[in-house]
């Protein structure tokens, strides 16, 4: 399912505090030059690679040239709007996707969610929370033993990021694949929404939990027979999502 | 014969009781019909009393038919006392006349008779009764009675005799008296008499004749007005019902002509009530060029002025809102790099000369209040604009209460303060959860900088669908006056006062509006040198209504 990283260049590999592995080549989309230069110096103190591009029209265009592990994209930008641009780099890849909004508005957050983004932060931030949200998003323990999963009637190959109903191969986007894992792994437990944020997210404090909500929708429709009615991820009510049974 | 009037009104012991009596006998009938309604009025009086009130129609036809009533009932009783006045007076003066007749036959017979003994008189006197004075049939017109004179003296004494029945009973002592003074006049009373066993009135004529040897006798001519009340009955019949007819067709007029107003009326108001539901395309039919069209007209254009204020400041607000929301893009870009470019000098300062150093400190505190600034006056826009919305969740305010109370640790520790927090049992309500952490955020910040050090106490409790957050300091507290002021915006009661965290003046504007979003109330209570109290009440189900607060504001109040 990863194919948009098979022809990728060498991948750069950064040791990060918790002794995980961070590959990093970000694009900042971004019409504010101060603002991506700014972006750029602080991503790069941390090792990442930056690349930017300053309109919606050339953002898909950069994205297919670059190959970047992360998209940071503002949501208001000239030429194509940000939710447009987050919605033709969904349809063709499911690399992670990072919002720069100025909005907290419910309305806008949702929106933005839901044309694709796995993850937004709210202007003003600081650089730290922008980076912990960046590293979360980078992280994947690549080198993990390999692992193999069923939840429900899938089969998760975790170490070759794969999830397969029989003979079908099933595409997910990184965010999504961490998600499943994440419940499969437990399948006992009841997963609240502030653990999912943490384990997942990496969130540390309180985050938003409309983000669980809507990749919650989102996954189940891809992987559920019918999504109204979930038996793989099942919701618990007032408490949290867990694993259906096999 | 006209020389007779003395006689109709001065003998006359009550000429009219006995018609005028009837008279009111038809009003009283009229009121029996009267209190009829009145009977059914009481039995539905809830029912009409509601409908008097709410319907202008029923008002206006109901007053029309009983000021009909009562003039039709006035003017028919006048019309009839007349007539019967007129006929009564008709029959006195045919009566007399009649009567005056009659006496003269018998007076010329009794001139011209011959006889002296007493049997003799008596088969005249009784020949004069039969064949002159009583008519034939059996329902004479009149009646005749004849009796001796209260003056004779005359040893020759004739029988008293009457016709029909009638003697010397039938006619007052008055009428004797007043013909036995006066013989040569004829003397007039209305009188009731029985007759066939019924009271009926009747026109009594008495004079004198002369009988030879006998001495005088009077006459009595007896006229009872049976016709008379016949006639009036058939009147008063008639008039019963013209009035009861005119007063039915004055109040279906009433009816036609109110409905004719009522009904645009009405209309009005339907669409005048759809306007206010938000409809605000509805308009009235306005044809014609009559009030009712200028009605229509007139509200048509209200609407129409309405709808475009509407429309305009809703035009306005949504600027407003596109304006604060390009506001918010445009200024928080730039504070975004300006925060970035901050923290990286902020994190190189220990490389820095001092002076550098303590700058970078400064930008970056500042910096702190700038943001906060900014996002409390955008959330102030916010609710300026409408444009804030409750996320609703049930929520244990307990537990927003140990968050905050978490949070504000640091700052309380080095106040030198201890904040406690008493509740019992589970403090539940539907509320937006952020918001109520914010206002609690306030109040606690606000408490411990305000406490001198002193213990913060917050309590909790739930009542009869309120819940209410009380939290109270024991340091400067507030001035008279100031309960209030402490909601304005940017008002900072003494800005020389000590300030760790560089407030702006403008959460407890915020944690109000915040309130208000709830349907809640948020009051503040001080006294200089004792404390403050905050006291926060939300309703438990989104929506309702406070009636009451479970916790006490000030010391004094009883919950
Ligand atoms: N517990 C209290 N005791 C005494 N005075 C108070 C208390 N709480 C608030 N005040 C007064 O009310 C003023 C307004 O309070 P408010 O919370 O609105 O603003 P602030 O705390 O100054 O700034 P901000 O909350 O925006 O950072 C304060 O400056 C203070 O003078
Ligand atoms: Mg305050």
């Amino acid at each position: 399912m990863d194919h948009w990283r098979s022809d990728s260049a060498p991948v750069c590999r950064v040791a990060t505090e918790g002794g995980l592995t961070v590959k990093g080549r970000v694009l900042v989309v971004d019409d504010d030059l101060a603002l991506s230069e700014m972006l750029g110096i602080v991503l790069r103190n941390e090792g990442l690679e930056v690349s930017h591009v300053a309109d919606g029209s050339g953002a898909l265009a950069a994205f297919r040239e670059t190959r970047p592990d992360l998209v940071l994209l503002d949501v208001m930008l000239p030429g194509i709007d940000g939710l447009e641009v987050c919605r033709r780099i969904r349809a063709e890849s499911g690399v992670p996707i990072v919002m720069l909004t100025a909005r907290t508005d419910t309305i806008d957050v949702v929106v933005g969610l839901e044309s694709g983004a796995d993850d937004y932060v709210v202007k003003p931030f600081k650089p730290q929370e922008l980076i912990a949200r960046v590293r979360a998003r980078l992280r994947r323990d690549n080198d993990a033993e390999p692992e193999r999963l069923t939840i429900g009637d899938l089969a998760v190959d975790v170490a070759g990021h794969s999830v397969k109903r029989g003979e079908e191969s099933l595409n997910l986007t990184p965010l999504e694949f961490d998600l499943l894992v994440a419940l499969a792994r437990k399948p006992w437990q009841v997963f609240t929404r502030e653990v999912l944020l943490e384990q997942v997210w990496g969130y540390r404090h309180a985050g938003d939990t409309r983000l669980v909500n809507v990749h919650v929708q989102r996954l189940r429709s891809k992987i559920e027979k019918d999504p109204e009615r979930p038996e793989i991820v099942v919701t618990v009510r007032g408490v949290g999502y867990r694993a259906g049974p096999a | 014969m006209s020389g007779t009037p003395t006689a109709t009104t001065g003998a006359g012991t009550s000429p009219s009781p006995t018609l005028s009596g009837h008279v009111r006998h038809i009003g009283g009938r009229a009121m029996l019909g009267l209190r009829a309604a009145g009977r059914g009025v009481v039995s539905a009086a809830r029912w009409l009393l509601r409908t008097w009130r709410r319907s202008l129609q029923f008002r206006v036809v109901s007053t029309t038919v009983v000021l009909g009533l009562v003039v039709v009932s006035l003017l028919g009783s006048y019309l009839y006392s007349e007539i019967a006045d007129g006929l009564r007076r008709d029959r006195v003066a045919t009566s007399e006349y009649e009567a005056r007749t009659l006496t003269a036959q018998a007076q010329e017979r009794w001139d011209n008779t011959t006889a002296t003994t007493v049997q003799e008189l008596n088969i005249i006197a009784l020949d004069l009764m039969r064949s002159t004075l009583t008519p034939a049939g059996p329902q004479p017109s009149r009646y005749v009675v004849m009796i001796r004179g209260a003056k004779n003296t005359s040893p020759t004494v004739l029988d008293p005799l009457g016709s029909g029945g009638l003697g010397l009973a039938s006619v007052s002592q008055e009428l004797r008296q007043a013909v036995a003074a006066d013989p040569s006049r004829q003397q007039t009373v209305v009188n009731d008499v029985l007759v066939d066993g019924a009271q009926v009135p009747a026109v009594f004529v008495g004079s004198g004749v002369e009988v030879p040897t006998a001495g005088r006798y009077d006459l009595y001519f007896i006229y009872p007005m049976t016709q008379e009340l016949r006639t009036m009955s058939l009147i008063s019949t008639a008039f019963t019902l013209a009035g009861l007819i005119l007063t039915v067709l004055l109040g279906a007029v009433a009816w036609v002509v109110t409905k004719q107003v009522v009904s645009p009326v009405r209309r009005a108001a339907e669409v005048a009530e759809r306007l206010a539901s938000g409809k605000l395309n509805e308009r009235m039919p306005a044809r014609g060029e009559d009030d009712l069209a200028l009605l229509g007209t007139s509200f048509n254009a209200m609407a129409d002025s309405l709808q475009a204020q509407i429309r305009q400041l809703e035009g306005l607000s949504r600027v407003q809102q596109r304006f604060v929301s390009d506001v918010s893009h445009e200024l928080r870009t730039p504070l975004t790099t300006i925060r970035m470019a901050g923290d990286l000098i902020y994190d190189a300062r220990a490389d820095f000369e001092p002076v550098m150093s303590r700058s970078a400190e400064l930008l970056q505190g500042e910096l702190d209040r700038f943001e906060s600034l900014l996002s409390d006056l955008l959330e102030i826009s916010r609710f300026d604009a409408g444009a804030a919305a409750l996320e609703l969740d049930r929520v244990d305010l307990r537990d927003t209460v140990a968050e905050v109370v978490a949070a504000a640790r640091p700052l309380a520790e080095r106040r030198g303060s201890t904040v406690q927090v008493l509740a019992r049992g589970p403090i539940e309500a539907e509320v937006d959860e952020r918001r109520v952490e914010r206002i609690l955020r306030n109040l606690v910040v606000n408490a411990i900088e305000h406490g001198d050090g002193k213990p913060v106490t917050i309590r909790l409790r739930a009542e009869d669908g309120a819940v209410a957050i009380v939290v109270e300091d024991h340091g400067v507290g507030l001035r008279a006056g100031e309960a209030s002021m402490v909601f304005t915006r940017f008002w900072r009661a003494d800005p020389a006062r000590a300030r760790t965290t560089g407030g702006t003046g403008l959460g407890l504007a915020i944690a109000l509006e915040d309130a208000r979003l709830h349907h809640g109330w948020l009051q503040a209570w001080g006294e200089p040198g004792v404390g403050s109290r905050f006291r926060l009440t939300l309703p438990q189900e989104a929506g309702h209504s406070l009636t009451s607060s479970p916790l006490a504001l000030s010391p004094g109040e009883r919950p």
